[in-house]
């Protein structure tokens, strides 16, 4: 086995962003959130994710603004670190080690230099389902690396659950449910209340504690419950006297309540997908949001009242604007608790075709870690309730060229008889999008086991097989043009059914140039000609049924691979119609990469899944690697690369026209990447993070790239680069003096020297002089960008080949002329005011 | 113990009608309360809720308000009248015309000295509380529309009136109209309620509670607690608490509590929710540990607050008073007919044979008064009910009781006193009055006679004590010693002659007339105690009666379930399964002795009107299920429920 050091399994894009309540910042300009091992910043106005801030090495289980500092952030990890971050700049400030997982981080303004994280129980067996809160005090050292060793427990016997966790009104007390307790934690008398519940109530509702909320101004906790009760306590610091009212909407457990920040109203969400907005003393006025697509998870609501945001279920982060308008959705992949289409690719958009939201093809781009759009397959409303059997789409297919989309919807009930539809969706030019042609109701009597398009480009007609549990498989072909109607386009209608001894087939597949089908019934593998229907062999090793079928691609068409639950892999040549080779492997999925002859097949050993990359003409695999991740990888797919990858090394040739996607039995997506990749992708994100906080909308990146040609285009202009001694350090300075954020700076005193002699101009040629002057102007210009960055950028393009022409009349004649000096007078006029008010401030 | 041939008897419509006011008297811990046919009961809420006194209603009395005045009772209605009730001899004392329409509510002012109600015509009229009647003593301004609610400051110099559509507010001494609190739309303020600092709370027909401040006239705050009217206001004389009833069926709790945990400065915030009637609450109190609820279904809700009773005890359990407290059915034994009492008629079954299927029996006879106000037992021997004219000195009597051999007939009269009437088959004659020694001037509330040793017996229970009387010599016999709780039930067994008698608080005692002193088994019981979970059982038991074969047998029944005491076997000990019907029928023969106890209980019927044992050794069970009532009710406020 060949071992490969540069080539990484990493996580690429499609990781959750609704694992832990988001955070909104304080000006509501970003948005923080835990996304697997790293924290993403959007931006709420554009949806763009701004920063990645990756140093964790574990998955990241909460994030919150410093409350000392509303430019910084904590975030927690299970790897037992909290970082603070600054988050504008994506700069890992500090790194404060605990030393044992960390499940979630809790802050109050009022306990400074204090943060109250919850960990697993020490010392105790049951550990893995009890948890304490922690104080931690941080200590205050200037290092990097920081070693946090002053913990102290608060409350112990608590949930893990961040939402059950919450500090009251002040930091004067602090909030825990559990199960069916709650506890109340007063700081100052160190003394604490717990109120539990009966497990059931007398009308069946459980009474189970989810999450708790505590108003800002008022001693109210409002509790949310698993029969979907809100319950809102008070007078809680009497063992007795205690009070609660009961507020009751939802009919599902409440998964997430949250006081805005006034504490005029009190939001709730759950399984329903509507936020609910209650007024607080006036319960019974409520106003809903309904339609948010998927079950809350989350709501988060801004320091300032203005946005509101609610996690779902199918990773997706909405903002709302004060409860009315969705003003933005942050969709990640969707995932849900598992994927019945395989993983495809649109071989139009290059993007990951999956199963999305329910009865939804979900068009996710990998290359820019965004979801394109969700295709609406089913087209019938979606009952947000648990345990109801709902049509789902189970089988996807694209032809070759991407025109024709087939889709599979199943809904089998108990009791009932299997409800199937095949349905066929034609590309529009027009729309840009699939429009639906041919709904075929019942396609099948059983479930459909596998469906394939035939892979021929250069035919004129389209055919679709399709195979199933019912012992037949159809072809389906479009009928040129239905008689009986003209106006109406064509349709698809069945062509051929076949069957082969009454046997069930399992897999179908064509070969690259559509000549041939190969359909499996159990062990044995029939060769059909697609073109007469007739049956040309048959090709069988017995014992076991076929489990996957592949055609070679390119050079290695003439093979066809099959895997065979008996853990074989063979080979058969089509030509001699006999068995060219057969190893014995337990291969999971076999999947052919369509740019090249390379094929892959991940091997399930041991809880741990291999890969391997073959051709079918080499006995020898191009590469291996094993322990890829644990458990069995039933979904992947080769995705074309948009440039191809020059890697000259033999073990990572196979990655470079199209790269090898897959899905863990957790659902995350990975994918392997090489060391050149890797060294491009850093390259580009250092580019991405020149400028400062303005949203990388692609608006900007659009303005951006456009001015940096033309800068680059002013050199040759000038036609002075060459010549061009040093610049002064000024310009430098003061860009870094104002890009630089105010708490990082050293003191002004200590700057104002460095900064006034940058400004002293040495006297050499009075050319270079004034291009200094441009220099500084547009630096100048630059941090104006940053305010009004349209206005600028509008106007930056006459100004450059302003002063682009002017430095060319310059170079021609180089003698100044009065307007000039003029002109430089006033620059440096300008210049020292500007400074002066600076120094002011 | 054995079995019996049950007459299941089901066919008792007995419909009480619904609940209309409620007034609670914190000092004696009574509860008077009014229902829809002018029928007033008085609760004992200090021994065990029970059903103390009933007064019956009369016909085109509809009482809309009560008022205790100290230890007097005022009640006031729609015919314009206010009354005053005797509660010694449970009758209405004297009525006073008031002269301004039909009256909608009344009040008094904390002194006890005035009596106010409000009146159709607009009007508000002050009474004087003297100490034998009331006195008119003065109209306040009057008003353009009826005054619906009232309430006096504690202070008695204010007093708000809830209005249509407003709340005014009077000055108690000069009868001027001070301000008022108008409302937007058409509403019926229903209930208003004056604090002691000024706050006025109101509950009006929009459903909505409204916090006033009664000094400025200003509105507070407003809870809008349900769709349909808020009805009725209590306040806990802490003025910490206010209840609200809702025509939804809902009890709304309030609470004034500081918003945060140091300030002083309270507010009104709705807290809990609580749901116990299927119908309007049109009355509510607010006693110092529970919240007492009454309205269109009938029946009593007792529901304690949880924050101000020990958890799990018999304190905190709520309690549904839905039957009344005493026996409306009588049973001869030797003829097998049973008597059904009505408010206004009797009905008269005959207990038939039963094929297998089901029970025949007969209706024979209804008999009709315009309102019965007492009772009539079927002469134990004779087959047919007998109706002749009674004198006149009978005219209110509350108990009847047949002596054994039917010859005499004893009737409670007032004062205390028991009338003996001899009767034959033509006539009736008055023979004697059994006068108590002291001059309490309370009536008899239960009685029995018996036959014992040729000497005719009878007893008298007047609240907490039994007198007997001979009834041959006339004259009083012994008097059982005074236990603090009210008896329930009492009777007198025919062969051993032991008095038997069941309290409210669960206490039995066994008397022997001829000892003149608790009987043996009586005293091991009283010195072993009752089993926790028959003293836990939250209805009384209303009848005892005893079995003709076996004389150790005693068989009593309260509403959920019937007993039979067999005297001979040992009393359960406190560790002992008190229901253990079933685990001793799993056990063989030798065990089943070892195990059995003296209380024999069966549950098997619920909601129990009577159980007897007729001579043939069948019992007679009588129920009135719940449900059946519940369907018999006119339909509620149509409510949207979730999911339908």
């Amino acid at each position: 086995m060949v071992e490969h050091g540069d080539i990484r399994v990493v996580h690429r894009g499609g990781s959750k962003i609704n694992f832990r309540k988001p955070v909104i910042t304080n000006d509501s300009r970003f948005l923080l959130c835990a996304s697997g091992e790293s924290v993403k910043v959007f931006s709420t106005s554009t949806e763009e994710c701004i920063h990645d801030l990756r140093g964790h090495t574990d998955l990241v289980t909460g994030v919150l603004i410093k409350p000392s500092n509303h430019l910084q952030a904590f975030s927690c990890s299970a790897d037992g670190t909290v970082r603070l971050w600054d988050f504008t700049d994506g700069i890992l400030i500090k790194t404060y080690v605990i030393g044992y997982p960390i499940f979630s981080i809790h802050a109050s303004p009022h306990h400074e230099g204090v943060i109250f994280v919850v960990t697993p129980m020490q010392g105790d067996k049951r550990s893995g389902e009890l948890f304490q809160l922690v104080a931690v005090h941080l200590p205050q050292s200037g290092d990097q690396l920081v070693e946090a060793r002053e913990l102290s427990a608060v409350l112990t016997g608590i949930s893990s659950n961040p939402a059950a966790t919450v500090f009251g009104r002040g930091g004067e007390y602090i909030a825990s449910a559990n199960g069916l307790q709650l506890e109340v934690y007063f700081f100052k008398k160190q003394k604490a209340y717990r109120f539990s519940l009966k497990e059931d109530n007398k009308k069946g509702g459980k009474n189970t504690f989810t999450c708790v909320a505590c108003h800002p101004n008022d001693d109210c906790i409002a509790t949310g419950h698993e029969d979907g009760k809100i319950r809102l306590w008070r007078n809680f610091n009497h063992k007795k006297e205690y009070t609660y009212s009961t507020l009751h909407w939802h009919h599902s457990a409440v998964s997430s309540l949250s006081f805005t920040p006034e504490g005029t109203n009190l939001l709730s969400g759950g399984i329903e997908s509507v936020l609910v907005q209650w007024r607080y003393n006036q319960e019974n006025q409520r106003d809903f949001l309904p339609r948010l697509g998927a079950a809350i998870t989350h709501i988060a609501v801004s320091p300032d009242g203005a946005l509101y945001c609610t996690s779902h279920s199918d990773n997706k982060i909405t903002i709302i604007q004060s409860c009315v308008k969705v003003s933005a959705v942050i969709q990640g992949l969707v995932k849900g608790e598992s994927v019945g289409t395989d993983l495809m690719i649109d071989p139009r958009s290059k993007s990951l075709v999956l199963n999305g939201k329910p009865g939804h093809l979900q068009f996710y781009s990998l290359q820019r870690d965004k979801l394109l759009y969700n295709l609406d397959i089913v087209q019938q409303e979606y009952i947000h309730e648990s345990g109801l059997q709902q049509f789902e789409v189970v089988k996807a297919a694209f032809d070759a060229s991407g025109n024709w989309l087939a889709t599979v919807e199943e809904r089998k009930q108990k009791g009932a008889e299997l409800e199937l539809n095949l349905k066929l969706w034609a590309f529009d030019e027009q729309t840009q999008s699939f429009v639906l042609n041919t709904t075929i109701s019942a396609p099948h009597e059983a479930q459909i086991t596998g469906m394939c398009f035939s892979h021929a480009t250069d035919s004129q007609t389209t055919m679709l097989v399709s195979t199933s549990k019912d012992g037949h498989f159809k072809a389906w072909q479009l009928a040129a043009q239905s008689q009986t109607d003209a106006d109406e386009g064509p349709s698809w209608s069945c062509d051929f059914v076949g069957a082969y001894h009454g046997l069930v087939p399992e897999c179908c597949s064509f070969s690259a140039d559509g000549s041939l089908l190969a359909v499996s019934f159990q062990e044995v593998v029939t060769v059909w000609s697609p073109a007469s229907w007739e049956l040309l062999t048959t090709l069988s090793q017995p014992p076991k049924a076929i489990r996957n079928l592949c055609f070679g691609r390119l050079s290695c068409s003439k093979y066809l691979l099959g895997t065979t639950d008996s853990n074989l892999l063979c080979c058969w040549n089509l030509l001699t119609c006999s068995l060219e080779w057969s190893t014995s492997m337990d291969v999971s999925l076999l999947l052919a990469d369509p740019l090249s002859e390379n094929m892959a097949a991940f091997c399930c050993q041991a809880g741990c899944t291999d890969l391997f990359v073959f051709k079918p003409s080499e006995p020898r695999p191009l590469f291996s690697q094993k322990a890829v991740c644990s458990g069995m990888v039933t979904r992947a797919v080769f995705a074309p690369r948009e440039e191809m990858l020059e890697s000259c090394e033999e073990s990572s040739q196979w990655l470079n026209r199209s790269q090898l996607y897959f899905l863990t039995q957790y659902m995350d997506l990975m994918t392997f990447t090489t060391k050149t990749e890797e060294e491009r992708l850093m390259a580009s994100s250092k580019q991405l993070v020149i400028d400062d906080s303005v949203a990388m909308t692609p608006f900007y990146l659009l303005l951006g790239k456009h001015r940096q040609q033309q800068q680059g285009g002013d050199d040759p202009q000038s036609g002075v680069s060459a010549e061009r001694t040093p610049l002064p350090q000024g310009s430098v300075a003061i860009k870094e003096l104002l890009q630089t954020p105010a708490h990082v700076l050293p003191s002004t005193s200590f700057l104002c020297s460095m900064f006034v002699q940058s400004l002293l101009i040495s006297v050499t040629d009075s050319r270079e002089e004034s291009k200094h002057a441009e220099e500084e102007m547009e630096s100048e210009k630059e941090e104006e960008d940053s305010e009004e960055e349209i206005e600028s950028s509008r106007t930056r393009p006459e100004q450059q080949a302003a002063v682009g022409g002017g430095e060319a009349a310059e170079s021609a004649a180089p003698a100044m002329t009065k307007a000039q000096v003029r002109e430089l007078r006033r620059v440096k006029k300008l210049d020292h005011s500007w400074l002066a008010g600076l120094l002011d401030s | 113990m054995g079995e019996f041939k049950v007459h299941r008897v089901r066919f008792f419509d007995y419909m009480p009608s619904a609940i209309r006011a409620m007034a609670f008297n914190s000092h004696t811990e009574r509860l008077a309360l009014v229902r829809a046919d002018g029928a007033l009961e008085i609760f004992n809420f200090a021994d065990h809720y029970f059903q103390e006194k009933v007064i019956p209603g009369q016909d085109g009395r509809a009482v809309e308000a009560l008022c205790w005045v100290g230890q007097r009772l005022f009640s006031a209605g729609l015919n314009g009248e206010i009354t005053e009730y005797d509660l010694e001899n449970l009758r209405p004392r004297y009525t006073v015309e008031a002269y301004g329409g039909p009256i909608w509510t009344i009040g008094s002012n904390k002194q006890g000295t005035l009596l106010m109600v409000g009146c159709e015509d607009g009007t508000v009229k002050m009474f004087e509380i003297l100490k034998e009647r009331i006195q008119f003593q003065r109209n306040l301004e009057r008003q353009k529309g009826r005054i619906v609610s009232l309430s006096w400051h504690p202070s008695g110099t204010l007093i708000a009136a809830g209005m249509m559509d407003m709340i005014r507010i009077f000055n108690a001494e000069t009868g001027k109209e001070m301000q008022h609190d108008p409302e937007s739309r058409e509403v019926v303020v229903w209930s208003v309620a004056f604090l002691s600092d000024y706050t006025i709370i109101s509950g009006d027909s929009a459903g909505k509670v409204q916090i006033w401040d009664g000094l400025t006239g200003t509105l507070v705050r407003t809870h809008l607690v349900t769709k349909w009217d808020v009805l009725c206001l209590s306040v806990s004389q802490d003025e910490s608490s206010l209840i609200a009833g809702t025509s939804e069926g809902t009890v709304v709790q309030f609470q004034f509590i500081s918003s945060t945990v140091d300030q002083q400065e309270e507010e009104w915030v709705r807290t809990r929710t609580f749901k116990n009637h299927s119908h309007d609450v049109r009355a509510l109190a607010h006693t110092e540990t529970a919240v007492v609820s009454g309205g269109m279904d009938t029946q009593l809700v007792v529901r304690p607050l949880l924050d101000k009773v020990e958890k799990n005890t018999q304190e905190s359990a709520m309690r549904k008073i839905a039957l009344p407290h005493r026996s409306l059915v009588c049973c001869a034994k030797k003829a097998g007919l049973l008597l059904f009492q009505f408010p206004d008629h009797l009905e008269v079954w005959r207990v038939g044979e039963s094929d297998g299927h089901g029970e025949e029996n007969t209706h024979t006879h209804t008999h009709t008064h315009t309102h019965t106000h007492y009772l009539i037992l079927p002469s134990p021997s004779s087959s047919s009910l007998q109706v002749s004219k009674l004198p006149k000195d009978l005219c209110l009597g509350h108990q009847l009781c047949f002596s054994s051999d039917s010859t005499k007939l004893f009737a409670s009269s007032r004062h205390s006193s028991v009338i003996v009437v001899a009767l034959n088959q033509l006539e009736c004659k008055y023979l004697h009055t059994l006068k108590p020694k002291s001059g309490e001037s309370r009536l008899a509330l239960f009685f029995s006679s018996s036959y014992f040793q040729l000497d005719k017996l009878s007893i008298v229970a007047i609240e907490t004590t039994v007198t007997i009387y001979g009834s041959v010599c006339l004259q009083l016999h012994c008097t059982v010693p005074i236990y603090s709780s009210c008896p329930t039930a009492i009777a007198i067994h025919p062969t051993t002659s032991h008095l038997v008698v069941v309290h409210a608080d669960q206490q039995i005692f066994e008397y022997s007339l001829v000892q003149k002193e608790y009987t043996e088994w009586s005293r091991k019981l009283q010195k072993q105690g009752l089993h926790s979970l028959w003293l836990e059982r939250d209805t009384p038991v209303t009848h005892v009666t005893f079995s003709l074969k076996n004389p150790a047998h005693i068989i009593l029944h309260d509403m959920f379930m019937f007993c039979i005491i067999d005297q001979s076997l040992p009393l359960p000990e406190s560790k002992t399964l008190l229901y253990n019907q079933m685990t001793l029928r799993s056990l063989p023969e030798q065990e089943r002795i070892r195990h059995s106890h003296a209380f024999k209980i069966c549950k098997n019927f619920k909601h129990v009107m009577c159980v007897s044992l007729l001579e043939d050794h069948s019992l007679v069970v009588v129920e009135r299920p719940l449900l059946d009532m519940m369907s018999q009710l006119p339909a509620p406020v149509r409510q949207k429920k979730f999911a339908t």
